[in-house]
């Protein structure tokens, strides 16, 4: 379902998301084991410290806070982190049609 | 472990032995294996006895037998596996079981009910379960839309309302 | 036992035949809220891991999907009145973002609801005799039949009743809340199958012997996803009182050698594919050693269920002309169907307008199509497996104030089994599972056909879209279908051609190399341009594709490569 980096090690720089187990929000794991909303937030971690960074993400289930955490391989482009997989950036961005009727942000 | 029944915590007298072991006096639970091939000789024993049956031993297998058991132990390998609800029933329905049917492996409180339900005695519960938890559990919902395998129901279909012990 | 306050009964329209709760059902579903409040604190609290948690949640219909957790309410087999459709517009403004998502199981989902939300979403449904049980989980999931139930001229049986026995009898099932894998049941009362019974775990067929005795057809063994499988005929006639006891012993052969270790084998289909004749006999074994009676179906519960869908009051009538408004004409030829009752006719509401998301519904137009319903359809609503909604009951004469209503709702595309009628599951805009999206090409696909009279000129034509192999978007059932899977991290799309999910049931083929997210709606116009150059007069697609077969439509994609 989704790509871990226990499946194979990483060979591109990492950062480790979740979904927020109150509201299912995606996060991602920032600084100091802190979640954050915003990708560009994120802590990336260089491939050889992706078990480090992938231990760190786990306190994060096991204080429930969040669930789901993997680890999304990027690149850096303008200086902001941009998963190498089309899932991982329709995840970061949200979805890719209208998630709202016309004009319901306005009203309410 | 623990033994559950009736939501509250109970001794346990049985003892489970090993397929060599040496047959002790007290209650004893035997693996499958071992019950079908001493069954002539464990005929003449006194103290009662019990069978570990596996998830995916009809329990037909043991129909023969069914008699001579005063247990018999049914296993949820996962709290997903629900196997042991099936043969709980085909126990109580399809060979008139009596005796007591205990489910253990990995079981959440959230199933107690059904596995009552479905003809279950007693329930192996982990080291340090709150019965609280279980017997809260058995409670919440009083309402059942199916014909139950539990004893003192009624053989009606749908809606009715459930009697806790 | 908990103890909860009864809650008074909703004010309902007075003749929508939806199944009425009494004091009973209504005390069921409070205390099963209360279990599941109970879940969600115990899992906020760290006292059930996610691990243990996820059955219990999904078996309430809540899943945790790509961006937040979506909520999947039971419309039970796709009946609604009034007051219920008013109350989901209610809850998709309160707790959602302003609308709703219709499925091909018949239900609704909300897609952005929150965890901590959910037991006063359950508390809001309650209070209009609903619920989100079973509509996930490895359990026994919301039974679907005939949107024009009660309505359809075709009828035999009114599968209504036999589908809310089937719903009382596995809620909250004790026996078969731990399959192996989910269970799908579909029952129809018509000879014409549009419940897709034959890829179902279960399809029944209601219908009456010579005599006049009630009885089912029942198959099994259907299904879809990554092995599509048609179902089996395990029996041509189960009497109506050994119907749940039948369904009891279908379910414990598989419950008892369903396979547990692979979950892409877990489904009936499997076991009845690999067992073959034997597992009919496997059934009619557990069957004929079953203790009969507890399971006997007394006809006087089949009584009291069928009086809550006797028939509304409808007035005398006869068939009239319908006005002469070209515009009206076009929407009617699409979206009016014949009823039983001389003077009244059914109105299959478009859910697909061009651009749009198949199956969405704004809380706005819900409200609008609950009024409509209240005036003019005895408050009756349905939601119909290719996603759009039903009013069963229209006067003939109210025909053109519907349409009216409908369209300043944005509600009357007239495209009803048209090429734009698309059934497209969330895929990987909202699903966790999904591979590749199925929304934006089902709209691109609508936006270049979107010109009607080319529409109506090709004639029917289904198009589903699946956007993984798990085929909620029925794509191996569609005349085309379209199942996005991800290539080395992008979309790509494989078209099957030549499925049906009606009475003569068949899987597509597949056509070829798969295309790219840019190319397919080239390759679906291509297909269409294969068949219009090649069809007799008149001739639908499906009709041409089984004349000619594949290989002109393989030509003709991969020609120019």
């Amino acid at each position: 379902m989704s790509s871990t980096p226990k499946a194979r090690p990483a060979t591109a720089p990492v950062v480790f998301t979740a979904n927020r187990l109150r509201d299912g929000r995606v996060v991602w794991l920032g600084a100091e084991g802190s979640w954050v909303e915003a990708l560009a937030a994120a802590r990336v971690f260089p491939p050889e410290a992706a078990a480090e960074g992938l231990a760190l993400a786990k306190q994060g289930e096991r204080q429930q806070q969040v669930v789901g955490v993997y680890g999304v391989e990027i690149r850096h482009l303008a200086g902001a982190p941009v998963p190498l997989k089309f899932r991982e950036r329709l995840r970061a961005a949200g979805p890719s049609i209208a998630a709202e009727p016309a004009g319901w942000r306005l009203a309410s | 472990m623990p033994l559950l029944e009736d939501g509250r915590i109970v001794d346990d007298p049985w003892v489970t032995v090993a397929d060599d072991a040496p047959l002790p006096e007290a209650p004893t639970i035997l693996p499958l294996a071992r019950l079908q091939r001493e069954a002539a000789a464990l005929a003449g024993r006194n103290g009662p006895l019990g069978v570990a049956l596996p998830p995916d031993v009809a329990p037909e297998a043991i129909a023969p037998l069914l008699g001579r058991l005063a247990l018999v132990e049914l296993t949820l390998p996962s709290f997903r596996d629900g196997r042991a609800f099936t043969q709980a029933r085909a126990l109580r329905e399809h060979h008139g079981y009596t005796g007591e049917i205990r489910v253990g492996g990995h079981v959440i409180p959230d199933q107690y009910l059904a596995l009552l339900r479905c003809g279950a005695s007693t329930v192996v519960v982990p080291e340090g379960a709150d019965p609280a938890v279980w017997d809260a559990a058995r409670r919440v919902i009083g309402i059942a839309y199916q014909h139950s395998a539990a004893p003192g129901h009624p053989l009606s279909l749908l809606r009715r309302k459930l009697e806790v012990a | 036992m908990n103890v909860i306050a009864s809650r008074p009964a909703p004010q309902y329209p007075p003749h929508a035949r939806t199944y009425r709760y009494d004091e009973i059902d209504r005390e069921f579903l409070a205390e099963r809220i209360a279990e599941f409040s109970d879940q969600v604190a115990r899992r906020l609290r760290g006292e059930l891991t996610e691990d243990e948690f996820k059955p219990l949640r999904l078996m309430n219909g809540l899943y945790l999907q790509l961006h937040a957790y979506m909520l999947r309410i039971a419309i039970p087999y796709g009946l609604l009145n009034a007051t219920q459709l008013r109350q989901l517009a209610l809850i998709a403004r309160r707790w959602d973002r302003g609308f709703g998502h219709f499925t091909t199981r018949q239900n609704i989902q909300f897609n952005w609801t929150k965890l901590e939300d959910v037991p006063d979403i359950l508390r809001a449904l309650a209070e209009v005799d609903m619920h989100a049980i079973q509509t996930s989980g490895n359990c026994i999931r919301n039974v679907t039949t005939d949107e024009y139930a009660g309505a359809t001229p075709d009828e035999v049986v009114d599968p209504r009743v036999y589908a809310e026995i089937l719903r009382q009898w596995s809620t909250l099932h004790p026996e078969f809340t731990w399959l192996p894998r989910k269970f799908k049941i579909a029952i129809t009362g018509s000879p014409n199958d549009r419940v897709a019974a034959q890829v179902h775990d279960i399809g029944v067929l209601a219908k009456r012997n010579v005599a006049g005795a009630m009885g089912f057809e029942v198959h099994a063994g259907g299904g879809l996803g990554r092995t599509p499988l048609i179902g089996r005929k395990l029996r041509d006639w189960v009497p109506e009182d050994e119907f749940l006891g039948y369904m009891e012993a279908v379910l414990r052969v598989y419950n008892a050698l369903g396979q547990r270790d692979n979950i892409y084998k877990a489904r009936i289909k499997i076991l009845v594919r690999d067992l073959g004749d034997a597992f009919v006999e496997m059934v009619e074994r557990e069957y004929a050693t079953m203790p009969r009676d507890p399971y006997r179906l007394d006809p006087a519960i089949v009584a009291a269920i069928a009086a809550h869908f006797a028939p509304p009051p409808f007035a005398a009538l006869n068939d009239i002309a319908p006005p002469e408004d070209p515009e009206f004409a076009a929407w009617a030829s699409r979206s009016v169907r014949p009823h039983r009752q001389p003077g009244y006719a059914s109105v299959t509401i478009s859910l697909k307008p061009v651009g749009g998301i198949p199956g969405d519904a704004s809380a706005d137009q819900m409200e609008v199509v609950a009024a409509l319903a209240e005036r003019h359809s005895f408050g009756e609503i349905r939601v119909s497996h290719v996603q759009n909604l039903v009013l069963p009951h229209v006067r003939q004469d109210e025909l053109f104030a519907v349409w009216q209503g409908l369209r300043a709702a944005g509600l009357a595309t007239p495209n009803i089994g048209l090429i734009s009628d698309i059934i497209a599951c969330p895929g990987m805009d909202y699903c966790a599972l999904a591979t590749a999206r199925s929304i934006p090409v089902a709209q691109r696909i609508s936006e270049r056909f979107a010109d009607l009279d080319r529409q109506l000129d090709l004639g029917e034509c289904f198009v589903n879209i699946s956007g993984c192999i798990n085929a909620c978007g029925h794509h191996h059932v569609g005349h085309i279908g379209i199942l996005g899977v991800d290539k080395r991290g992008e979309e790509v799309y494989q078209v099957t051609l030549g499925g049906s999910a009606t009475n003569d049931a068949a899987v597509g083929e597949l056509v070829g190399p798969a295309f790219s997210y840019d190319d397919i709606v080239d390759a679906i116009e291509t297909i269409i341009r294969t068949h219009v150059a090649h069809r007799a007069l008149g001739e639908r697609f499906i009709d041409t594709y089984r004349r000619i077969g594949l290989t002109p439509f393989k030509e003709a994609l991969y020609a120019a490569a």
